[in-house]
């Protein structure tokens, strides 16, 4: 089997870090070599920040580059434009609807894109999209984001329901478990 | 157990099993995890040393008291731990030694790309690279053998895509390794021109049978494909080429990547068409095996600059280019930003309002130095915030008009033997420290002013107004940098004093757990009139909805730095009190 690539894509503080080894945790556990890259420090800070999650028979390169990866996920409408170039062609995006205005923007010195959602979808990407902020204060904390856009991608990959959730079952803080399986349910329902 | 680790959690591991005793270090990305999952065996003693070179004495003394020890740091932090570095390499190991450097290339989160390959020339010592998190596990264990059997510490290099990628390790068991015998041994271990100079001898001596030990080690190792092209690579690198290459290619991956092995070199060269060194950052392989005589080419391909990837190797070598899409407009950046409720904030608020020449430092709060603050005139390394202020004060007569800031952590470091500098040399500067009660940039880590420890134990915190007054400051006042007025009326007063003052800007990080988080606030509309003083601060939080002022309700943590300035009372709890 070819490596399979998945990026997610958000503002710093996000909390990309559980999505990242949500997916690891099912990978895995479904046999494959597995290398997941993050970048700590800095850009951690409100910035732009990415993780790459790649799967296969072995994988060499922890990391994603242009035109590379299967999935996208972001959590934020202009990364899904910023990391648009790192999406295959006929690549799968799963986008949160939330916006966050980055400083160049709050100060003046940029404006933020209008529409980008339906750009991109204008633009012959294969996307799905959720307003995963919404869903995940329904499901109790909008700290859930995460595991409402897993939820999304979950509808697009060949592993089992069950799979995804005895992950999030190992990977989430067990006081949250309940919480995020919930937010999971939401955002494979929202993928209907 | 088969497990996802990160790179710097397999180090963790590999200590462990490999029976290591002691860890010290200084946290500094992409090296900081590592004595953070030390920390978390108990039969690893593992602490925070104020900066690197204490780190790096520390594990020598370990080391020398018979244990198998260890010291983390980032590349810039080897500059700081060179000075022990280069005489261990005489004197030895008694237990075995292992100093860890992490480069960054690319400068996720550093101010410079140096190359530390090279202070295993310069040093004269074992250096050794891994390539994934299997590695980073199984070369520790190797590096306390080396260093034992050569009597070395060893240097092993790390950069940010083995420190913090994950990928699959099968865990194994503890070796427990006893203590060595102390023996006294002055010719050894007393570094003073007469022992020094016979020591120099067995450093060279080291160095051959290092030289022989590369040649047969299994550290190194050919996987042989395709002849025509045959790469020399390690670390990263030779993941990018096993990627970008395939079975396009013959590979010759260096585990043990100083002293090179010259032989194994030469038989390779000899066996494939066009040699290739691929290298990130400097050209330490390629001019190495340029100096034996063999034809290859690098640099000449490849750049000094940032990071390699698999694409740009295919593309040198392969002659590939993959397509992909890019958005119809340009997109705007989104550079890293003080978080919301960020106690620097109102700091730089002040420094930036009065428009003073401000001496930086390394930490979160160089993030003042962006728009819309511009609140810093220099940042180099950690501690030079307040050793460069003096003089340039010494310099142009500035000490009404400027100031340093630096973090508590990067105080302790190294800030305070130049806040020493200026109590002794009669300097006059004003120096703030930003007390936010913990080592913030790298995430939370513990210093000698929080009053715990690497492993979770209550001490007694070290008193930064007491090494002020210590360091000959008179001047020493607390501020709290959510009160802005205060703040600008003690800077003016503590600027226009005729004598060094040091003020303490004390409140800690707002990502801290034990911080309440008050409700967020939202803007009045009716009252708002879009005079934008909100946005002077520039908190990622606040945002213009229409014609109006807006808070993110998710972002906002509710510090009130933003109601503070609004000359409207415009901005108040949400769904609140102020109407």
């Amino acid at each position: 089997m070819k490596t399979k690539s998945v990026m997610i894509v958000g503002v710093g503080g996000q909390g990309s870090l559980l999505a990242s080894r949500i997916l690891g945790h099912v990978f895995m556990a479904e046999g494959f070599d597995v290398k997941v890259s993050e970048v700590h420090g800095m850009s951690q800070r409100g910035g732009s920040v990415v993780t790459y999650i790649k799967y296969g028979e072995k994988v060499y390169s922890p990391i994603v580059e242009k035109g590379e990866a299967d999935y996208l996920l972001s959590f934020e409408q202009l990364e899904a434009a910023r990391w648009l170039s790192y999406l295959k062609k006929d690549g799968v995006m799963v986008a949160s609807t939330q916006k966050i205005e980055p400083m160049p923007v709050i100060t003046g010195a940029a404006e933020y894109p209008q529409g980008i959602l339906p750009r991109l979808r204008q633009a012959g990407v294969h996307l799905m999209e959720a307003d995963a902020l919404d869903l995940a204060q329904q499901a109790g904390s909008p700290k859930a984001t995460n595991t409402v856009l897993i939820g999304l991608l979950s509808t697009m990959m060949p592993f089992a329901k069950e799979k995804w959730e005895d992950a999030i079952r190992v990977i989430a803080p067990p006081k949250f478990v309940d919480l995020n399986l919930k937010a999971f349910s939401l955002g494979r329902e929202a993928a209907v | 157990m088969k497990r996802l680790m990160l790179g710097n959690e397999a180090v963790a591991r590999g200590l462990y099993e490999a029976g290591c005793r002691v860890v010290s270090s200084y946290p500094g990305t992409p090296s900081t995890e590592i004595s953070e999952y030390a920390a978390k065996y108990e039969e690893i003693y593992a602490e925070w040393a104020p900066n690197e070179k204490v780190a790096a004495e520390v594990a020598l003394g370990a080391s020398f008291g018979g244990a198998r020890s260890f010291c983390a740091m980032k590349h810039v932090g080897l500059n700081v731990a060179a000075d022990p570095l280069f005489t261990s390499s005489y004197t030895g190991v008694n237990g075995g030694m292992i100093f860890a450097v992490a480069d960054d290339p690319g400068m996720h989160s550093s101010q410079n790309e140096q190359d530390s390959r090279h202070y295993a020339i310069a040093a004269k010592l074992p250096m050794l690279e891994p390539a994934d998190s299997e590695e980073c596990r199984d070369f520790i264990k190797e590096a306390y053998e080396i260093s034992e059997k050569y009597d070395t510490p060893v240097l092993f290099r790390l950069s940010t895509r083995v420190s913090h990628s994950q990928s699959i390790v099968e865990e194994g068991q503890r070796k427990e390794v006893p203590l060595k015998d102390y023996v006294k041994n002055p010719q050894k271990y007393v570094m003073m021109p007469a022992f020094a100079k016979s020591r120099h001898v067995v450093v060279e001596k080291r160095l051959e049978e290092l030289s022989l030990l590369a040649e047969k080690t299994g550290l190194n190792r050919i996987e042989w494909a395709d002849r025509k092209v045959g790469v020399v690579c390690s670390g990263i690198a030779y993941q990018y080429v096993k990627e970008a290459l395939g079975d396009q290619a013959s590979v010759l991956k260096l585990g043990l990547i100083y002293p090179l092995p010259e032989q194994m070199i030469r038989d390779f060269a000899r066996q494939v068409d066009k040699l290739y060194v691929i290298e990130e950052l400097d050209d330490i392989f390629e001019t190495q095996i340029k100096k034996l005589g063999i034809p290859c080419e690098g640099k000449s391909l490849f750049t000094r600059l940032g990071e390699y990837s698999p694409q740009i190797i295919a593309e040198k070598i392969l002659g590939q280019k993959t397509e992909y899409r890019v958005f119809d407009e340009e997109v705007p950046a989104r550079p890293p930003a003080m978080c919301p409720g960020c106690p620097h904030r109102g700091l730089y608020y002040v420094l930036s309002k009065l428009g003073v020449m401000v001496s930086g430092d390394i930490g979160c709060y160089t993030l003042g130095a962006t728009a819309p603050l511009n609140a810093m005139d220099s940042c180099v390394c950690m501690g030079a915030s307040i050793s460069a202020l003096h003089g340039f004060n010494k310099a142009r007569n500035m000490e009404e008009r400027s100031v340093a800031v630096i973090g508590d952590s990067t105080f302790m470091h190294s800030g305070m033997t130049g806040l020493v500098n200026i109590g002794y040399n009669k300097g006059n500067s004003t120096v703030i420290i930003l007390d936010n009660r913990i080592t913030g940039m790298t995430g939370h880590q513990e210093n000698p002013t929080t009053g715990r420890t690497l492993k979770g134990e209550e001490v007694p915190q070290i008193s930064i107004e007491a090494v002020c007054h210590a360091a000959g400051i008179n001047r020493v006042r607390v501020v709290d940098p959510y009160d802005v007025a205060q703040v600008e009326s003690v800077l003016k007063e503590e600027l226009a004093a005729p004598e060094p003052s040091v003020i303490i800007s004390r409140r800690p990080c707002v990502l801290l757990k034990s911080v309440p988080r008050k409700s967020p606030l939202t803007v009045n509309t009716q009252k708002c009139r879009t005079c934008k003083a909100c946005f002077k601060i520039g908190c990622p939080a606040i945002h213009m909805e229409g014609e109006k002022a807006a808070i993110d309700s998710t972002l906002c943590v509710g510090c009130g730095l933003c109601a503070s300035l609004c000359p409207f009372h415009a901005i108040g709890p949400l769904g609140g009190e102020e109407k």
